[in-house]
């Protein structure tokens, strides 16, 4: 918990579109990725990722997490996708068609190198794999577990259905199975999952209910193909006032047992401990972010002084 | 040569009249009495018709150099105009100034009479060609723009004196009774004829809808009408739609409408009696649909809407999200359907819209209004009449009024405009002074004038990104780039006036 980072919103962002590269900055997302691979005809694939580099590097005041979707490792741009875009440091980088453990380990050797070379700290650039194929889905445990970079894995419906040669619709049933495993083997790893795409940009009630869906099962993210998607996503990821309140009694409670030198009380009958006080911080957290509370809430008041 | 407060110069004499330099938006006041009018008589079985628009003229003693007056409502669709000049023309008459209350660019087809001298000169503002050719020297005649409100204020006072008003009345009666809201051009409010009417030494009433007798509601009635005219056509009322009427898709222009609406939240105007105008645009539009959204969470049950009025802010009214809406001229068809049809969709004069000097305007009582910009400077002085490229090519339209008048005024505007900075050293030309706007917003961040301490503190607290307006422009410069500042000739080709008379600005010929 203490490395806590919000990632609701995962926007993407063609990386060979300047006009659109240059908003990045104003968008509320949490995270960008930026899209060399689908987005990027092959004409311009060249072109793409010198863009996307001259950015990066003109992108001081970095307000948001910025991710890289490079070419997959056994195309042949995907060496060169992060020969130039590292050195102008995105956080991480969206690794397409993951489907398997060794895969991932071969990026994480790579920013390995690239970490030595430009005498940077190992492990800076996280890794986000995505999950979307049949194999990748079954492969779900061991990809979770196979670099210390991943933060979270990201299930990718379009081409999952692709996989399994099926539509993908908008009530999502032929997902659900797929949406769980990648699920388990993101909260069995102790990291975050994100949702695949919405791709009916003016479809705002069926964007809802897909993230209240995903939401309910334990996602903590969607990734976005528009801005305007952004605040739709939010809204449903932002806690309940009565959540917050209630949050905030529960911290409250427990500093109090904490001076009674106990790491358990009862709220309003209900037991409080360890975990429920997790659950209430994660709530603040993101109520923090949402601006429902003022203060962000110190580690100190959720695990006690040492 | 004098500079206003501003520091803008300022002629001591411009088109024969001696000018005010602009010293502040409240304290110019007026003494004196309202301009006055013939008065005449018109006995039982007099009759008003006349055959044609030629005869209405001839009848009305237009002579060289008198000023004529046509209302926009309109708009880009309007034919009056265009046909008057030209029978004024076939005529024979010249030095005719204009006075109506905007030219669209629809009536470029009057800029041969211009330059033959049939037309003297412009006492409105101009909107498209007329204004491009007179920023490039092209039409030596003299231009003098002005806001709805002051529009209003030079009629009542009388330093524009109109000696004949032609009105595009969409139905009328023999006698001169006339509304905007029936009739095959039918265009809602007549807002902006009504001082005109009031005023105007002699009022010919055109129609192509002649009803019979009376024709109600009476808007404009006939105690102020000399003659009648019927004609073929007055408009193309499908094109007084203004701009656009539809909510901006665009994710950048949705930014800054939800940066704008959460100002006015902050601001904690939107409460029981909350009132607001925005334009039609579809940035605004965007806002008024997200005070819309707020509205009904809260159970708010606002004031009223005003200013041009779209089918956006009659869906509110409809939806008793506002108890009545004020309204000068209608943006769209909806608008025009409903003043027909709704009682507490009021037609208002420009002069109670936002005359600064009668008894109280309807802008004095705004809360709220959203208001968009070509530029604006780190002084928060905006401009809405010349583009980019120098040319005069806007008119004031309400902008300065509303800002003056409410409480809270938001400019929004995207930071890259055409590939320049919204927000520059020096606006190429003053509509409207800072002093009366509150906050820009764009989508790189908001801007607060220091008048608004409060309002700061509370958007910073609420983590939305307010920024020093000076920090905006370095922010945005840094990826366009310095504009390299336009070169202008000496020669005036425009006056900018503040509502109250005084002059903001001039606007200068370009250097071709």
């Amino acid at each position: 918990m203490g490395n806590f980072m919000l990632r609701r919103s995962l926007l993407y962002v063609p990386g060979n579109m300047p006009s659109m590269l240059q908003n990045i900055p104003i968008f509320n997302c949490d995270a960008v990725i930026i899209d060399l691979e689908d987005a990027v005809p092959l004409s311009e694939k060249d072109a793409a990722r010198h863009l996307v580099k001259h950015f990066l590097m003109n992108y001081t005041e970095r307000n948001k997490e910025l991710l890289v979707r490079i070419n997959p490792l056994d195309s042949k741009w995907g060496y060169e996708d992060l020969k130039v875009v590292l050195p102008a440091l995105p956080d991480g980088i969206r690794l397409p068609k993951a489907d398997t453990p060794e895969i991932v380990e071969r990026l994480d050797t790579l920013l390995t190198e690239f970490e030595e070379e430009l005498d940077l700290e190992i492990g800076r650039f996280r890794v986000l794999p995505s999950l979307e194929s049949a194999l990748a889905i079954i492969n779900a445990v061991g990809i979770a577990n196979s670099s210390q970079r991943i933060f979270a894995l990201a299930f990718g419906a379009e081409d999952y259905t692709a996989s399994m040669e099926i539509e993908r619709t908008k009530g999502g049933e032929e997902l659900f199975n797929a949406r769980t495993r990648v699920l388990w083997a993101a909260k069995a790893a102790g990291i975050q999952a994100i949702d695949t795409i919405f791709a009916d940009v003016n479809d705002m009630e069926g964007l809802k209910a897909e993230t209240e869906l995903a939401k309910r099962l334990g996602y903590t993210g969607k990734c976005l193909v528009n801005p305007r998607q952004i605040e739709v996503v939010h809204d449903v990821f932002a806690p309940k006032k009565e959540e917050v309140d209630y949050a905030l009694q529960v911290i409250e409670a427990i500093q109090r047992a904490r001076l009674l030198g106990t790491g358990v009380i009862s709220l309003k009958g209900k037991m409080v401990d360890a975990p429920v006080v997790k659950r209430a911080a994660r709530v603040l957290r993101t109520a923090y972010a949402h601006g429902m509370v003022d203060t962000l809430i110190d580690e100190e008041a959720i695990h006690g002084a040492q | 040569m004098a500079l206003n407060s501003l520091g803008r110069e300022i002629p001591e004499r411009y088109a024969g009249r001696a000018l005010t330099p602009y010293r502040d938006p409240f304290s110019l006041t007026p003494s004196g009495l309202a301009a006055p009018r013939p008065i005449t008589r018109v006995n039982p079985g007099a009759n008003k018709l006349v055959g044609s628009l030629r005869e209405a003229i001839e009848a009305s003693g237009l002579k060289d150099g008198m000023t004529i007056s046509t209302h926009h409502a309109l708009r880009n669709g309007d034919y009056l105009l265009n046909a008057v000049v030209n029978e004024i023309a076939a005529l024979g008459i010249r030095g005719i100034w204009i006075a109506s209350s905007s030219v669209h660019p629809v009536h470029a087809e009057i800029i041969p009479h211009i330059k033959s001298g049939v037309i003297a000169g412009f006492q409105c503002g101009v909107n498209g060609l007329i204004g491009e050719l007179a920023s490039k020297g092209e039409l030596q005649v003299p231009i003098i723009v002005r806001s709805h409100g002051g529009r209003a204020r030079a009629v009542l006072e009388g330093s524009v004196q109109i000696d004949v008003s032609f009105i595009a009345a969409p139905c009328c009666d023999p006698c001169g009774n006339l509304n905007g809201y029936f009739g095959p051009s039918a265009c809602g409010s007549l807002g902006y004829a009504q001082s005109d009417a009031l005023h105007a030494a002699c009022v010919v009433a055109v129609t192509d809808n002649l009803v019979p007798y009376p024709a109600v509601p009476v808007v404009i009635p006939q105690t102020l009408v000399d003659f009648v005219v019927q004609v073929e056509r007055l408009g193309d009322p499908a094109k007084i739609v203004s701009t656009t009427t539809r909510i901006t898709t665009d994710p950048v222009g949705l930014q800054i409408a939800s940066y704008a609406s959460q100002v006015i939240e902050a601001s904690g105007l939107l409460k029981d009696g909350f009132s607001f105008q925005t334009g039609s645009g579809g940035i605004s539009l965007a806002v008024a649909d997200k005070m819309r959204s707020a509205m009904r969470r809260g159970n708010i049950k606002g004031s009223f809407g005003c200013g041009g009025i779209t089918g956006y802010f009659v869906g509110m009214l409809e939806e008793g999200l506002f108890s009545a809406l004020m309204d000068v001229q209608c943006f769209d068809t909806e608008a025009v359907r409903s003043i027909g049809v709704n009682q507490a969709h009021q037609e208002i004069s420009a002069d109670l819209y936002a005359n600064p000097f009668n008894r109280g305007a309807v802008v004095n009582r705004l809360d709220c209004v959203i208001l968009g910009a070509t530029e604006v400077d780190c002084n928060f002085n905006v401009n809405v009449n010349t583009e980019s490229n120098g040319y005069l090519l806007h008119n004031t339209g309400g902008h300065s009024d509303t800002a003056a008048g409410a409480k809270l005024s938001i400019i929004v505007a995207p930071s890259i405009r055409g590939r320049l900075p919204i927000v520059r050293d020096q606006v190429t030309t003053i509509t409207t002074p800072g002093e009366t706007i509150s906050v820009v917003v764009t989508e790189r961040g908001i801007a607060v004038h220091d008048r608004h301490p409060e309002l700061k503190e509370e958007l910073i607290r609420r983590k939305l990104p307010v920024k020093e307006i000076h920090d905006l422009q370095k922010e945005t410069c840094r990826i366009t780039g310095t504009p390299r500042p336009l070169d202008f000739e000496d020669e005036i080709v425009a006056l900018i006036e503040y509502r109250d008379g005084s002059i903001i600005d001039v606007v200068r010929r370009v250097k071709e």
